[in-house]
């Protein structure tokens, strides 16, 4: 493989590349990322890898396997060119009929296509799909027309051409000018002006200096920052790149989770590729600037995700935060100038510098440029990833492309920013979602994890959840936040197992206040606001707890009671036999009976039970 | 054989300190929890006080310090997978095999582990076996799973 030595050798290497690519008339696209995996997309890439070459005509396909398109709940998703087919839920017995009427003839096969929950209809192209027609996809896009494991495949759609032009023609002061005028905010929750960041890591007269990519997706129920890293690893390193030439740094690191195996590989496997190119190492482009890169794997604990916690856990010690009162960007890790920015913030820079400030920021509102990607999950039809401009409605996001109630049950609540952020009713849905409005409005915006709740979930058992997690994640360095949090939980705890009272409601507010102003880092700072937010606009279900001892979603153990209705039970015998804890007996064909005492009230018999006799009173 | 694997996951990283996280990362990989004598062997290769090996040790998630079992059973208890009742496969897993999140059955064949997030959030809730993610699971399709472990296990040692 021969080494890149200046720009002309990548608009060469690029021209190949392209040229190699055209001689397929046709090509396929599978989705290949952890959520296709999981719906065994592994056997069906293995499968079509099987199938294509013994056909006559198998040289003429180009088989991709890509990173995660972001239509989770459809997958494994398949797209076919030329036609731009999609095909979902794809299996390896359909991959001989796929390869035998869609490739040979360009055949549609009508049960593999998609079918709008909204208006019943099938969609035989990707693009008129409305799950994809009403976002933006200016990050996520990339990620079906790149093979995470070839760095060609980035290279052919013009990767590292906005590295080739920065170090050529851009001086560092002017990148951060650049990215100044962009407008670009953090991505990963702060919403601090990523420009601000690197003026002052790059006006610290120090040789010594770091570049970070946080990708410690700790929120639970977000993922954007998992599918860019493993989709498009190679946007995040040029990110990197020129992030580090405009702060003077040699070295970087990226901080992934653990929980994320193949984002760790691929990441991983996307700095030697890199490396071999010569696009990580000494004296990239010829222009002097050297940079290399590693891979640093975090240990599962939220807290990491908080800028000087993770640098301790980068430096190889316990991953406790520090004060802030003198900036990372002026000493970070091992005291060095560093900036800390997440995936989706480095991955903008390339565009930013290729098209402009002003492109960028011809998107969004006011205070909150570019776009942002978001995890659509919970209770709403169309589940995964989307990206939208900033400042698109709550109700676009969660109505038009996420097509509403899953089943059936009205929507009530949106979570936003994880444990950090809140829940915003769905009266409040007509607002734009940026930065600004969200934290007004009592939530965050967060990573980007956008939980949809409806009727069934209890809005005091989501702040029993966060509090739970909050406690068991708190490093417990600062009283307010291992005690305090601790309390809250405890509250919470009493309410949703019926012994709540009035002024437990003061009690918790007083103690949030605490709790916020007093804390010494982050998670501490806004661990309050899941409580908070609920309290703010679910006061009702908190009453209801307290002075009913009534669940208004039948959640909370400690209120419900379960009973099988006599006239409804036909007798089959399923839920004995699913019951985890012996809680029900009954002979065959006669009602069935549940034991009070050694009921747990898990609810693993409704789903089981077919005639829908088992009540929750 | 065990210290022949230490070996190779210390190389090329004996007296960095920096270079701890890392190392517990595969320790853990390759052993499947950090025994005792390997902290100490760690601590002294790395230099690092054997107090802050420990103490890392138990500070992540990602480390354990008791042996795992032959299946481990993650279940995902991030938001999205919590608003789909995975605290119903908890409840499943507890009955079936009567240990907690974080124990290993007395027979050492499943240790049951919950986890904060797997990122696979729109296919919830996702359980994980052994590394091989399960989407939108059930409690009846957990016991099965847990069920034919069990079954094969039988198959192996008919006497046992």
């Amino acid at each position: 493989m021969p080494k890149i030595k200046q720009a002309g050798d990548l608009e060469t290497l690029q021209r190949k590349i392209r040229k190699a690519q055209k001689k397929f008339p046709k090509t396929i696209t599978i989705c290949g990322g952890t959520g296709c995996q999981a719906s065994k997309a592994g056997e069906v890439i293995e499968k079509i890898r099987e199938v294509i070459p013994k056909q006559a005509f198998g040289k003429d396909v180009y088989i991709r396997s890509t990173g995660c398109h972001g239509f989770c709940e459809q997958g494994p998703i398949m797209v076919l060119e030329p036609g731009n087919i999609l095909y979902c839920h794809v299996t390896t017995e359909d991959i001989e009929e796929i390869v035998a009427k869609t490739i040979r003839r360009g055949e549609v096969i009508e049960r593999l296509l998609y079918t709008d929950p909204v208006s019943g209809n099938k969609k035989v192209k990707e693009k008129d799909i409305p799950f994809y027609l009403a976002q933006d996809r200016r990050l996520l896009n990339y990620n079906r027309l790149v093979d995470p494991g070839n760095i060609d495949d980035y290279i052919a759609i013009g990767g590292y051409m906005a590295l080739a032009k920065t170090l050529g023609s851009i001086k560092p002061e002017a990148v951060i000018e650049e990215i100044n005028a962009s407008g670009l905010r953090g991505r990963g929750g702060g919403g601090f002006p990523t420009g601000h960041k690197w003026t002052e890591c790059r006006e610290e007269p120090v040789d010594e200096k770091y570049v970070i990519c946080n990708a410690d997706e700790g929120d639970p129920g977000a993922y954007m920052d998992r599918c860019l890293l493993e989709g498009n690893p190679h946007l995040v390193i040029e990110g990197l790149l020129i992030g580090a030439w405009a702060v003077g740094a040699r070295q970087g690191y990226i901080y992934v989770r653990k929980e994320y195996p193949l984002a760790v590989k691929n990441a991983k496997f996307a700095i030697e590729q890199a490396r071999k190119y010569g696009l990580l190492g000494e004296n990239i482009f010829g222009s002097g600037f050297s940079f290399d890169l590693e891979v640093a794997r975090g240990g599962g604990a939220f807290v990491c995700g908080e800028s000087t916690a993770l640098m301790a856990s980068v430096e190889g010690k316990v991953g406790e935060p520090r004060p802030k009162d003198i900036h990372t960007a002026k000493e970070g890790l091992w005291n060095k100038p560093t900036v800390l920015n997440n995936v989706e913030t480095w991955a903008n820079v390339p565009s930013i510098m290729l098209n402009g400030a002003s492109w960028f920021a011809a998107k969004g509102t006011q205070g909150s440029k570019g776009t942002k990607i978001f995890a659509l999950t919970g209770q709403v039809k169309n589940t995964g990833l989307v990206e939208v401009a900033m400042g698109t409605s709550l109700h676009n996001i969660v109505f038009d492309i996420g097509g509403g109630s899953k089943n059936g049950k009205a929507i009530k609540a949106v979570q936003t920013g994880g444990p950090s952020g809140g829940c915003l009713p769905a009266s409040h849905f007509q607002l734009p979602v940026d930065f600004d409005t969200l934290s007004a409005a009592g939530s965050m915006m967060g990573s980007g994890g956008m939980v949809v709740m409806d009727e069934g979930t209890c809005m005091v058992d989501v702040a029993k959840y966060f509090l739970n997690f909050l406690q068991d994640e708190s490093c417990g360095k600062c009283v307010p936040c291992r005690l305090g949090v601790e309390r809250m939980l405890e509250i919470v705890t009493d309410i949703t197992e019926g012994r709540g009272t009035a002024e437990h409601i003061n009690l918790l507010e007083d103690l949030a206040e605490t709790v916020g102003e007093t804390s010494l880092c982050g998670l501490g700072k806004t661990a309050p606001n899941p409580v908070l937010s609920t309290l703010r606009y679910f006061q009702d279900e908190y009453m209801a707890h307290i002075n009913e001892k009534h669940c208004p979603a039948g959640v909370c153990k400690a209120l419900i009671q379960y009973a099988v209705a006599a006239e409804k039970c036909n007798g089959c015998g399923s839920c004995k036999r699913a019951c985890p804890h012996g809680a029900i007996t009954g002979e065959k064909k006669q009602v069935h009976v549940i034991d009070f005492e050694a009921c747990r009230k898990c609810g693993i018999c409704i789903g089981e039970c077919k005639p829908g006799a088992i009540m929750v009173n | 054989m065990s210290s022949t694997n230490l070996e190779t996951i210390l190389e090329g990283r004996r007296s960095q300190p920096h270079q701890l996280i890392e190392v517990l990362q595969d320790v853990q990989d390759v052993y499947g929890y950090i025994p005792k004598d390997v902290m100490g062997t760690v601590a002294k290769e790395l230099g690092v006080p054997l107090m802050e090996v420990f103490r890392a040790a138990r500070f992540y998630k990602a480390f354990t310090l008791k042996p795992r079992g032959k299946n481990v059973i993650t279940i995902c208890t991030g938001t999205a997978c919590h608003v789909r009742g995975s605290n119903l496969l908890i409840d499943q897993v507890q009955g079936q095999l009567r240990v907690k999140p974080g124990d290993t059955t007395a027979d050492g064949l499943f240790t049951v582990e919950c986890v904060n997030c797997v990122g696979a959030c729109a296919l919830g809730p996702v359980v994980v076996q052994n590394g091989s993610y399960s989407n939108h699971m059930t409690p009846g399709k957990l016991r099965k799973a847990i069920d034919k472990v069990k079954r094969e296990k039988k198959e192996e040692s008919p006497h046992a």
